[in-house]
């Protein structure tokens, strides 16, 4: 930054995290498993990913429906008894699906780390779907979707997948409330049975625990689950055709929701931490461009924020903001106008070297705890990175320069490359918005 | 700049695990013992308790500050919070305390607006403030070589924030649209915080809006804001820690270089919020343009929560023996069983924090289900599991289960130094001992069945406040 004569404080040198310690084994069923001393609370976290694409029309109301049923009994006992055994454990166990991967999630008392892997190996190699708890899953399953559908941003992010994407697995993997009313236990069974198998599979472990006697402990519990799935690769992502900005009409609205998007580097790419910081100088902090026009100048939204979020098949960029109904048009300008200076001008040296910091502190304090380190390994782990990248990922950081921002932001966030939705009240906003883009209504 | 946080399973708008941690006297002290044993009550599951060390002094200004060591990886949180939240608010006002919130980061003594973000985010670090039933808090986390910065930045606007009625407009503005994407454009927007303490009760003070009427926003002006500031947020009114990876005697210099130099000001004396209970039920309906489906939500009022007495925590534990998922009672008869309803929740305080709240607190159970038709039915059934609990008692091994479970919870919400130092800073305003934080479990352990069974009659029995949310716009 430059002198100043405010009186804040120069940083201190920065102090490095500690290396971590480490320990990875690959289990003869094809299970890979990276343990991880953290100390701090007498806890321990698990995240276990399998993988879960699937091209089939009915996979996302499936999957989504098995995630909800997958802890909902076994053989050994029913939805409640798995559920009170948690609580004994002082431990948490949730599942989610999207078109990645199911992953468990999950914490315990460090003591009771053996028994949450039992718990665990009890759901993945017995789970029972039995009916009527499946019927009733399938009842909430439903209205949560409806209730999720009832909110602008997830309305206006399942619409800017299937400009992105198409018909391709990535842009459906919201259920559809009918489609989850047709899924039945037998089809949960059979997903089961073909899809949530060990090979493939990644389990990261982390808390005040040894590391080896921690695998040791995952193989004791986790060396039964068997079976190789049926592999079935997702296509590629299509290349994103270039449309007109999109309304949905959502009436009475009293905001609109706006969303952008695009393709953008995946993690490992050599330009991925120069189009980091990029997306960090445009919208990705509170400090950003963006956010210092439309929030802090203009008042036109409370959380307007970009990101770049990471996936098997690809990354994407994404800005998104909830904007006042009348100034939707105008709130869309200036977010125009933010990504066309991107894509034309440099960056400044300071907003690169702020973006630098911020991005290798983010890093650093999103991995100091238990929960966030293994969330993070288990993401890495997901597009085939391993903990080293959390070593590397500040010098690749530290090499990015203006001229790549530069080119990389041309690339990327230039307006002429990403696609546009708004969800709004379309009588008030579409003829503002009409004098600025063409639109495609509906 | 969130206004709260929430754990309703449809709003979330800041949440937090609670909890945290440690100390004693007046100078350094370490926790580390075994939870204490409590005679007469039979062996349980051994519960862990959070271990810190905590180094405490109070400046000459008055500011309490305590310093929580632990250098396992080099991040530092910084909080302070201040003892004014919603329930101080001036009537005419509603909503102000949150939208002050907002302007401590719009400038302060030394720096023009927005730049307290960019030099946090530009040491690597985070930020944000939220706004309470009974404080307000602000914090850093910081990659630990930040430390004297956070601590500057947190002084300054201490000093004083820049009060334009340019920032008064620009973040009346903000505030509006934080209140439509979290309240007015999205279903269960609000639902039932913002709502059912109007219903519950009578004065002033704990019955408004915490997120304020547009009218009033629209009508706060730069000379409310200094007559806030001049009020309510002197050193002596606040509590500054820091946690995380920091040397005591560095960190103690720098706090006296930055704070020390305060000036000492009148410390605002913290009215008695308490009202009468209320002599018969209350009821409350909202509509919701966006909610697929009605909703009911019950409020009771709650022992004094000072102490963190037997009488108080045995109503948090009986939050969780009634909603703590599958294995709790609403969920079982009424999700799994009736199914009759798709989410049951209970939970103490308006936030869904036990421990963040002085004497008048609600506990709320509250269900969400699909046909209108049967709201008696859900109301009468949340009943029935009230009763059963007051008069058939517990089940073998369920209060350790639900105990070792918000045990649990507390600790996983002390990992992250940022969030220790903010239950930390919170204990030590709210119950006045931040020690009370490791001490939780043995007090949680103390709880007996018999105060369960106790607290779930106290419920049973007494004049709550219902609130019904119905789908479909104004009637």
């Amino acid at each position: 930054m430059r002198p100043d004569f405010t009186g804040v404080p120069e940083l201190a040198p920065l102090r490095a995290p500690r290396a971590l310690d480490v320990a990875e084994r690959r289990l003869r069923n094809g299970l890979s498993v990276l343990a991880v001393r953290r100390t701090g609370v007498p806890l321990a976290e698990i995240r276990l990913r399998v993988p879960f694409g699937s091209t089939a029309p009915s996979h996302a109301a499936r999957a989504a429906l098995l995630a909800d049923c997958v802890l909902a009994g076994t053989e050994q006992r029913d939805r409640v008894g798995f559920a009170e055994a948690l609580q004994r454990y002082g431990a948490s166990l949730s599942t989610s699906a999207d078109a990645d991967r199911l992953g468990f999630s999950g914490s315990a008392l460090t003591t009771r780390l053996a028994d949450l892997l039992d718990l665990l190996a009890e759901a993945l190699t017995s789970a029972a779907y039995p009916a009527r708890d499946v019927a009733r899953e399938r009842d909430r399953l439903v209205e949560r979707l409806t209730i999720a559908r009832a909110q602008p941003g997830v309305l206006a992010h399942e619409a800017l997948g299937r400009r992105m994407w198409g018909d391709h697995p990535y842009a459906r993997d919201l259920a559809r409330p009918e489609a989850v009313s047709r899924v039945s236990a037998a089809q949960l069974r059979a997903l089961h049975g073909e899809r949530v198998l060990p090979r493939g599979a990644s389990l990261v472990v982390v808390g005040s625990l040894a590391p080896q006697k921690a695998l040791d402990e995952v193989e004791r519990a986790l060396g039964g689950w068997r079976g190789r799935p049926v592999a079935r690769p997702l296509p590629q992502l299509p290349t994103a055709p270039a449309l007109p900005v999109q309304l949905l009409d959502r009436p009475g609205s009293v905001q609109s929701a706006m969303r952008l998007g695009g393709p953008a580097l995946p993690r490992a790419h050599p330009d991925a931490p120069a189009l980091q910081v990029a997306n960090l100088v445009f919208g990705g902090n509170f400090s950003s461009r963006w956010v210092s026009n439309i929030r802090e100048d203009k008042g036109y939204t409370y959380s307007p924020r970009s990101s770049i979020s990471h996936h098997v098949l690809g990354s994407v960029f994404i800005a998104a903001a909830d904007v006042a109904t009348e100034v939707t048009a105008p709130a869309l300008m200036e977010t125009t106008y933010e990504l066309s200076r991107m894509a034309t001008l440099p960056v400044t040296a300071d907003e690169l070297e702020s973006a630098r910091h911020y991005a290798v502190g983010s890093l650093a304090l999103g991995t100091s705890t238990q929960a966030g380190l293994a969330s993070t390994l288990s993401q890495l782990a997901g597009v085939g990175l391993g903990p080293q990248f959390l070593a590397e990922q500040p010098h690749r950081l530290n090499a990015v320069s203006v001229d790549d921002v530069q080119r990389v932001a041309a690339e990327y966030l230039a307006p002429a490359g990403v696609l546009t939705v708004v969800v709004g009240d379309a009588t008030q906003v579409a003829a503002p918005l009409g004098r600025l883009a063409r639109l495609d209504e509906g | 700049m969130v206004a709260s946080a929430c754990r309703g399973h449809f709003l979330r708008l800041a949440g937090r695990e609670t909890g945290a941690a440690a100390h004693r006297a007046d100078v350094v002290s370490t926790n580390r013992g075994p939870v204490p044993r409590v005679k007469s009550v039979p062996p349980r599951t051994r519960l862990p308790a959070p271990r810190f060390t905590i180094s405490r002094r109070v400046l000459d200004n008055g500011l309490r500050v305590l310093l929580v060591p632990d250098r396992s990886a080099p991040v530092v949180g910084i909080t302070v919070v201040y003892d004014v939240g919603i329930r101080s608010e001036p009537q005419g006002r509603t909503g102000f305390a949150h939208l002050f919130e907002h302007l401590m980061f719009q400038g302060s003594r030394h720096l023009e607006k927005m730049a307290h973000a960019r030099y946090v985010q530009s040491s690597g670090g985070s930020f944000n403030g939220s706004t309470h039933i009974d404080y307000t808090e602000y914090h850093e986390a910081l990659p630990s070589n930040a430390l004297e910065r956070g601590l500057f930045l947190e002084a300054d606007r201490m000093a004083g924030p820049q009060l334009t009625d340019e920032n008064v407009t620009n973040q009346i503005a903000v505030v509006k649209e934080e209140i439509r994407v979290n309240v007015m454009n999205r279903p269960y927007g609000g639902f039932p915080w913002l709502y059912l303490p109007g219903v519950m009760y009578e004065t002033f003070a704990n019955a408004h809006n915490g997120y304020g009427d547009f009218v009033d926003l629209e009508a706060a002006t730069k000379a409310d804001a200094s007559t806030f500031f001049r009020s309510y947020y002197a050193p002596s009114n606040a509590v500054l820690c820091v946690a995380g990876d920091l040397d005591l005697d560095e960190t103690w210099a720098m706090v006296e270089r930055h704070f020390g130099p305060l000036p000492a000001r009148r410390t605002p004396r913290r009215p008695a919020f308490g009202e009468p209970r209320p002599d018969a039920e209350r009821r409350g309906t909202v509509r919701d343009l966006h909610a697929p489906m009605p909703a009911v939500a019950l409020g009771y009022r709650l022992p004094d929560s000072k102490g963190l007495g037997r009488a108080y925590l045995a109503h948090a534990l009986l939050a969780e023996v009634l909603a703590d998922g599958d294995a709790s009672r609403l969920w079982r008869a009424l999700v799994q069983g009736a199914g009759l309803v798709t989410e049951a929740s209970a939970y103490v305080g308006e936030f869904g924090d036990p421990f963040e709240e002085r004497d008048p607190v609600l506990m709320t159970i509250s269900a969400f289900y699909p046909d209108l038709a049967a709201r008696d039915r859900v109301v009468n059934g949340i009943d029935a599991e009230l009763q059963r609990v007051a008069t058939d008692g517990l089940a073998a091994g369920e209060l350790d289960r639900v105990r070792t479970r918000l045990v649990a919870s507390l600790l996983r919400g002390l990992d992250a130094s940022m969030d220790r130092a903010a239950t930390l800073a919170k204990f030590e305003l709210v119950h006045g001992r931040a020690e009370l934080v490791a001490e939780a479990p043995a007090l949680l352990s103390a709880v007996t069945d018999a105060d369960v069974i106790d607290a779930a009659a106290a419920l049973a029995d007494q004049h709550r406040a219902v609130l019904d949310l119905v789908p479909g716009g104004d009637e």
